[in-house]
Parts: structure tokens; sequence; C-alpha cells
């Protein structure tokens, strides 16, 4: 059911849903977007530059993040416009070998801000892992009919 | 190693065209999770008025950051990039990315800022669609078309930070 926004209010919750993560996911994201910093796969290389260990791209969170918005928008091409900050990094413990998430990313959406002359929404994203947000001003502007 | 405050307004041209395949926008749309059936069926993309696969919303960020790699190894800019950290994004779609795209990117340094011993440093991708036919370097705006302006703010530390 694709939102139509005259139906849409400022507040208004658009769901939430939480991501699993995995060492394994950081190795693909890194291989299909071509960031092979080693801070997101090498634990010993994360420690000797004072991380707390791997973390993952700040792209792959924002990245996992937006798909809460281009499900509730019914098409990815809505997205018109998609920016945040990256405020705190997420670590990813290592977990290989069990069926256990290394970090789970928890993201919520709420309509922020609508611009009747343009026809779009501004969804304002929560991100948290460990109950920290770990993006600030995390917003998308959805085009929609 | 100091950041060089001249690179602030200094563009890099586009260099390489990308080639955007259904494979690529599969695999990395699977590698940020996403499931909307537009990433990954043609059917349903066409079924939304879309030619091909739609690339979900932070794909520029490939091209983007092949740009941004033209400063970040460029000798006389000063950045180590086991300093930099990434401190924001933002992505402008004029029109979605679609498989079959080739795409161009100009890069524009924006903005560099001392911060403590390090700097933050602003750039912004231009990102285009070459027409068929068309190279990088002799497309002019007649046989290119704006696609997405993405910009990125990273933080490049200094010593100690």
């Amino acid at each position: 059911m694709t939102p139509t926004f005259s139906e849409l209010t400022v507040g208004q919750d658009i769901g939430s849903r939480s991501v699993d993560v995995t060492r394994t996911d950081l190795v693909k994201y890194a291989g299909a977007s071509g960031d092979f910093n080693p801070i997101h796969w090498n634990e010993a290389f994360a420690t000797s530059v004072g991380l707390p260990g791997v973390i993952a791209h700040g792209m792959f969170t924002m990245g996992s993040a937006v798909q809460l918005v281009t499900d509730w928008a019914g098409d990815p091409a809505a997205v018109v416009d998609f920016q945040t900050r990256f405020t705190k990094p997420v670590p990813v413990a290592d977990t290989t070998g069990t069926p256990d998430a290394g970090a789970v990313i928890e993201i919520s959406g709420a309509i922020g801000a609508l611009d009747a002359g343009a026809g779009t929404a501004r969804v304002d994203l929560t991100v948290l892992a460990a109950g920290q947000k770990v993006l600030m001003k995390a917003q998308a502007v959805v085009r929609l009919a | 190693m100091t950041i060089n405050p001249d690179l602030q307004g200094r563009s890099y041209p586009a260099a390489e065209v990308y080639d955007v395949g259904r494979e690529k926008i599969r695999e990395f749309a699977r590698a940020v999770k996403a499931t909307h059936p537009a990433h990954f069926d043609v059917a349903a993309a066409a079924a939304l008025g879309h030619r091909d696969l739609v690339a979900p919303p932070t794909f520029a960020i490939i091209v983007a950051q092949r740009a941004d790699a033209q400063l970040i190894e460029d000798p006389d800019a000063g950045i180590d990039f086991s300093r930099v950290v990434h401190a924001d994004q933002r992505f402008v779609h004029h029109r979605p990315i679609l498989a079959g795209d080739r795409l161009v990117a100009e890069l524009h340094v924006d903005g560099v800022r001392a911060m403590g011993g390090g700097a933050m440093i602003t750039t912004r991708s231009e990102i285009f669609a070459l027409a068929a036919g068309a190279d990088a370097a002799d497309a002019g705006d007649n046989s290119r078309e704006a696609v997405a302006t993405t910009t990125s703010s990273i933080l490049v530390r200094g010593e100690g930070q």
C-alpha cells in the first residue's frame, strides 16, 4: 500500500525494523561498495588506530537504514534526498561460527515535515545500536503522489 | 602530514566511466539488506515505470568514493587515508540511477577547515549519465544528464586525535 501525500501528518510513525549485522555482512558490503578500509574487517588494524574493534561502515548503516523508507514509499526512486551525520561508530563483535549477530541496528521513522508545493514528505529516522544514536539528522525526502 | 589548505575550490574532471550493471545493483542491494523487488526484478521495476532495475538510494556512493579517491590519493593533498573518518553524507537524486546507466563524476572540493591538528574536508560529486556514444572526456551538457549530487565530509584526524 503506497502512502498518499494528502493522508500524511507530521509526527506520523512509518514503522520500524531491526537489522542484524555480522562480520560477514561487513565483508560483503566492502566488496559491493569498493570500500576496503581495514577498520571494517581487520580487528588488529582497527584496535591499532584506537577503535574498540571492527566497526561497521557508516555507509552500511546509512544504506540499510533507508530500506525502511523505500519499502514504506513503495518505490526506491521516490527517495529524492537522503542525508545523515555519522556520530558514533557501530562496533561489530566477531560471532563467526555462531548464529548470533555481532551488532543489531534499530531503525524507526516518523514524518518530520511535509511540503505540499513539492509533494514531498521528509522522513526522520532514528537509528540506534546498543541503545545509542549512531546517526544524527538522518533525513530522507520522499516524493509522493 | 598536514592538509594542503589550497585544496579548497579545486576540481577534478570526470575521468573513468562507471557502467551500472544489473548484478551490481542486486549485489549492492543485498549488501545493504534491501529487499525491494525493483532492485532485483526487471518486471517489478517496469511495473513502477522504470526502464530497468533501480539502484538503492545510497548506490551512488560507489561512484562518489571513486571520485573522492582522486583527491585522497593526490600526493599534493596531504591526506593520510588511515586517519580518515566519514563525518556526514548526503545524496540528492535528480533522477534514479538505473541499470544500463553510464555514469561519470566531477569532484569539487567545497571546503577545507582546520580542526585541531587535522581537517574537515567537504567534497561534492556531480554525477551524470552519459548519452549513448558519448565519452567522459568530451561530454558536454547536451550529451549528459544530471543524475545525482552527493556531498560528503571527511574528518582527517591529526596526530593524537
